[in-house]
Parts: structure tokens; C-alpha cells; sequence
């Protein structure tokens, strides 16, 4: 407990990394999987800018890098890391990493969550003359607003479990936090300081979407 | 209703469909096969047809939803079925379309999905405001603008439905199954909505449909289809007066039938002896009251035992299934008068012994 207080300043540090890190996470992998989720979709046979090559090939790419193991993708990307962000450890380089695993994971959730719009929605948008960007933007995307939200909620759990990683490749965060001052200190009361913080992080992350997702669909 | 002076609002020509197959080793699925057809400015077409007869696909060439194999579909003097998407918005605007489903969007208040076609067709923000409490009004949800859809009944979609596919002012109003997914009191309330749609409005409205009860209180003109072909087109009344294709007859079997099924002729044979007749009049023929004073005055009893008078659109029809007593040659003579005021037929013979 002593320890704990200690360490004061350091752990709220590590807190705001870990929240600066999701949040970037979020920004930039949420954005990335919500063109390539819905690229996905539309791409699909019948769907709305159907076009095989296109799709066979996201799909393709999507499924190469899914089921990396994280912690090995963020060694296999550290050349990656460094041609893109300049610098293949710290948070640039965990950043970098968890946006691009983010890109692809997201990507799945927003397809399946475009998948379960009903198409007869689509149809009537393009019966009245939409093209099919207004289409996806002004139809199909808040047709499935309630669920992608949902499903955002979803990966930011996610990836706050990701962050916890970090301390890999020499990142920040309450994860490397945990690991350093607590695990290899030997002192559980650190260890579960840093636990309860990532539990009340998760909670409220999980609270706030739950309600933004139940107005969404008015439900 | 079909003006054959001027050109048809809406013409397929020779017009196939063909979707490859589902699977590889399954057969491709011709949906439409050399269909021609034409519809008239204002006139209420409707389309019927089991499920996979071709209706639903027919309907989607009309805007372009899809495009047909071979052959062409005009549209106000506009190939459609070779323009591109782009050039196809702009006929879209033109062209309204209803659902069995709705397909209302949930994302939008009944208010944002009339006001989505005016968006899309560029339609000045403050002109919005009139022109959706115009539509409101017109279908009776003056009082709901604001509401969420899926607070709405199935009734009440179907109008905002209906308000939404006309709020470009569009000259043709698609139909795909519009009642099907409503009860028969709801449904009667669409019907009469549909038809100041296409009597008040004057577009002109092709409609598919499985229940023939819709097309007998809307349509002007119907066409009957069978495995992507159409097997039979006419008015209205004389498709439900003188059904010819066994398509159209079990379809107007539905809601008139011409004679006693067989199951109940064996019962009416039982209980009412004499030689059966089923008679069918049409309003051009004489009335059944000159039938009947035709057999006072040869002296042959006769008894309804079957059948009923039917009105389509204003006009009568009818089946009447009597069974003749009296003298044989008397019967003889006086049938021999009637198939001159109506159409005469006998109900089939029971089969294995003769009639007692």
C-alpha cells in the first residue's frame, strides 16, 4: 500500500497512457475498419458496388492478419513500425500496431453489422434515385448505427486489453505499469491497484455505449 | 383505359430475364421469359401470380432495380433498361415504389423518411415543410410527423410509404405486394388510399399481387403470370367474368368460383335431383330474372343451389348453378332458349354411375 503511494504520480501516468493510447487506437482503427468493413460489404456479390477481385482480395488480406496473435504482431510489425511512424518500440510503435490489428478486427464487426440491414432498405433508397455513396452514408451506415455502436464498445474493451502489451516493445500504460511495478515487484497490492483501475475504465466504457447504442435504436 | 392513340407510358418489349444458377450444378432460373407489355398512361395495372411466376422481377425493370437479359424497357419514351446508374436517378425521381415489407427506414421519424426523396432529388430545404404536411395529410398521418416508424401500426408504414414514394411528384407509382403483409381491414384502408393515388393524382400504377380481392378493387387492367411468362391480359372484368388461362382460373377462383367443386356437387346431386345447369352471365348478356321467366314459361321447375352475382369495378357478373325438373323435352327446349340469353354448362357427370 505504501508502495502504491509511492508510486503516486506514475501510476496516474500510466492511466492517461493507457486512455491516450486507446483513444488514438480508436480514432485511427475505427475509421480504418469502418471503410474497409464496409468495403467489405458493399463489395459482396449482390451487394451495393459488388466487385469480386476487390473483395476476394480485402478478404483475403483481413484474414492474413486477424489471427496474429497480438503479441507476436507487434514484433512482426516492429519493421513495419518503423517505416511508417520512424521508431519500432514505444507507444508510437504499440500505437501503430494496435491501429492496424484494430483496422482489421473492426473491419469484421462492421461487416456483419452492415450484413444485418435489411436490404429492402437499400432497395427503396436506390427506388428513389440515391446514388450509392448517399445511399451508404445517409441510409445504410445509421441504419446500423445501434449495433455499431455496440460493436465499437465491443473492440474498445478490446483494445484496452491490448494496450496491457505494450510493455513489450517498451510502450506505457497501466498493462506495463502492472507488469513492472507490480509482477516483477512482487507486490499484488500494485498489481491489483492497476487491475481495478483497467476494471473501472472498462465498466464505464461499456456503460456509456450501452446507453448510446440503446438511443441509437430507441429501444 | 388503354389509349391506343398515344404511346404507352411504361413498354417492356420482348423482355427476358435470366439468373444464372444458384449453385453449379444447378439450372440458371429464366424469371421473365419474352415478355411484352404495355401500360397506359393512368390506368391501374395489376400484376398476378404465384410466387417465382416472374411479377416481382417484372416490376424491378420498371425502375431499372434490374435490368433484363435481352429486350427492351421504355419508360415516358426512355430506354431505362440501357441507361446508366447515373442517368437513372433522375427517372427514379419519376418513378414511385411501395413495398410489401415498407422498408421504411428505422434510422428516420416518419417526418425525416418523406423529407429523404426530396433531399435526394436536391429539393430546396424550405420547401420540405409544405410539401411533407401536404403528403401527411393526403394519407391521414397528419398527426404522426414526428413519430418513430417502428412505433407505427403496419397500416399506418404503408402510408408513410406511400407518402414517401410520392413526394417527387413521380407520374408512376410500383406496387410490390403493397397489402400483403396487412389484415383485410387495413388493407381495404390502402386499397382506397392507392386508388385516390391513381384517381386524384392520376399516376399510373402497376401493382403485383397475390390476392385477387386487390386487384378486383384497383386494377383496370390485369395481367396473369406463369413461369415468367404472361398468359393472360385483359380488363379487369372480363378477366374475372371469363377467366381462359387455367392460371387465371384458379386465381379467380378464389374469390368467384363457376360452379360447385366436385366435392359438393356429389352432395347437391344427392339432395337435389333434376338435370344441373350452371349458368353464367355477364352484364352485356340478359339478367338472370330473363332466365328465370324463360323456364316459368316452358313449365320447368328450377332451384339455385349454387353461385352468386359479383361486381367488378361497377360492372356484374355472375354463376348460377340450378337444378331443372319437368318434362325432359321441356328442360331440352327451355336450355335451348337460355344458352342463347347466357352461357350454359353442365357440371361434370358423376363418374362410375349414371345421374338417378
Amino acid at each position: 500500500m505504501e508502495r502504491l503511494i509511492e508510486l503516486d504520480s506514475l501510476f496516474l501516468e500510466a492511466a492517461l497512457e493507457t486512455l491516450y493510447i486507446v483513444a488514438i487506437t480508436l480514432g485511427i482503427g475505427g475509421t480504418g475498419g469502418l471503410l474497409l468493413g464496409t468495403l467489405l460489404y458493399t463489395t459482396r456479390a449482390g451487394g451495393i458496388t459488388p466487385n469480386r477481385v476487390v473483395h476476394v482480395g480485402l478478404n483475403l488480406v483481413v484474414n492474413f492478419f486477424r489471427p496474429i496473435p497480438f503479441v507476436i504482431f507487434i514484433a512482426a510489425a516492429q519493421p513495419l513500425a518503423r517505416l511508417v511512424v520512424g521508431i519500432g518500440i514505444g507507444n508510437r510503435a504499440i500505437i501503430f500496431a494496435l491501429s492496424l490489428a484494430a483496422t482489421f478486427g473492426i473491419s469484421r464487426i462492421v461487416e456483419q453489422n452492415l450484413v444485418s440491414v435489411d436490404p429492402g432498405v437499400i432497395e427503396a433508397s436506390r427506388a428513389m434515385g440515391a446514388g450509392r455513396l448517399r445511399t451508404i452514408l445517409t441510409v445504410l451506415l445509421p441504419e446500423a448505427l445501434g449495433p455499431l455502436v455496440l460493436g465499437y464498445t465491443f473492440v474498445l474493451v478490446a483494445i484496452v486489453d491490448m494496450t496491457a502489451i505494450a510493455g513489450v516493445v517498451g510502450g506505457g500504460g497501466l498493462g506495463a505499469f502492472a507488469l513492472t511495478y507490480g509482477y516483477r515487484q512482487f507486490d499484488p497490492v500494485v498489481t491489483w491497484a492497476a487491475v481495478l483501475v483497467i476494471i473501472a475504465f472498462v465498466q464505464l466504457v461499456q456503460f456509456g455505449g450501452n446507453r448510446l447504442a440503446r438511443r441509437a435504436m430507441r429501444r | 383505359m388503354t389509349g391506343t392513340s398515344s404511346a404507352p407510358l411504361i413498354r417492356l418489349s420482348d423482355v427476358s430475364r435470366t439468373f444464372p444458377a444458384a449453385s453449379r450444378r444447378g439450372a440458371p432460373v429464366h424469371a421473365l421469359d419474352q415478355v411484352d407489355l404495355d401500360v397506359a398512361e393512368g390506368e391501374v395495372l395489376g400484376v398476378v401470380g404465384y410466387s417465382g411466376a416472374g411479377k416481382s422481377t417484372l416490376l424491378r425493370l420498371v425502375n431499372a432495380l434490374d435490368r433484363p437479359t435481352s429486350g427492351t424497357v421504355t419508360v415516358a419514351g426512355r430506354e431505362v433498361s440501357s441507361l446508366s446508374e447515373r442517368a437513372l436517378r433522375e427517372v427514379r425521381r419519376d418513378i414511385g415504389m411501395i413495398f410489401q415489407q415498407f422498408n421504411l427506414f428505422s434510422s428516420r421519424t416518419v417526418w425525416g423518411n418523406i423529407a429523404y426523396p426530396l433531399q435526394v432529388a436536391g429539393v430546396p430545404r424550405e420547401q420540405h415543410r409544405a410539401r411533407i404536411s401536404e403528403l401527411l395529410h393526403f394519407v391521414g398521418l397528419a398527426d404522426k410527423a414526428h413519430t418513430h416508424v417502428e412505433q407505427l401500426s403496419g397500416g399506418q408504414k404503408q402510408r408513410v410509404g406511400i407518402a414517401r414514394a410520392l413526394a417527387t411528384n413521380p407520374r408512376i407509382l410500383l406496387a410490390d405486394e403493397p397489402t400483403s403483409a396487412l389484415d383485410p381491414q387495413t388493407t381495404s384502408e390502402v386499397l382506397a388510399l392507392l386508388r385516390r393515388v391513381n384517381e386524384e393524382l392520376g399516376l399510373t400504377v402497376v401493382l403485383i399481387t397475390h390476392e385477387m380481392e386487390v386487384v378486383r378493387s384497383l386494377a383496370h387492367r390485369v395481367a396473369v403470370m406463369e413461369a415468367g411468362r404472361v398468359v393472360e391480359l385483359g380488363d379487369t372484368y372480363d378477366v374475372f367474368a371469363s377467366p381462359q388461362h387455367p392460371a387465371t382460373q384458379r386465381f379467380v377462383s378464389t374469390l368467384v368460383e363457376k360452379g360447385p367443386p366436385p366435392r359438393a356437387l356429389e352432395r347437391l346431386r344427392e339432395r337435389h335431383p333434376g338435370r344441373m345447369v350452371t349458368l353464367s352471365f355477364r352484364d352485356e348478356h340478359a339478367s338472370p330474372a330473363d332466365v328465370f321467366a324463360a323456364f316459368i314459361e316452358r313449365s320447368v321447375a328450377f332451384e339455385l343451389v349454387h353461385g352468386g352475382v359479383e361486381d367488378v369495378r361497377g360492372r356484374t357478373f355472375g354463376h348460377l348453378t340450378l337444378t331443372l325438373t319437368g318434362d325432359d323435352a321441356a328442360v331440352a327446349g327451355a336450355l335451348a332458349h337460355v344458352a342463347t340469353l347466357a352461357e350454359v354448362t353442365e357440371p361434370p357427370a358423376r363418374t362410375g354411375k349414371e345421374a338417378s
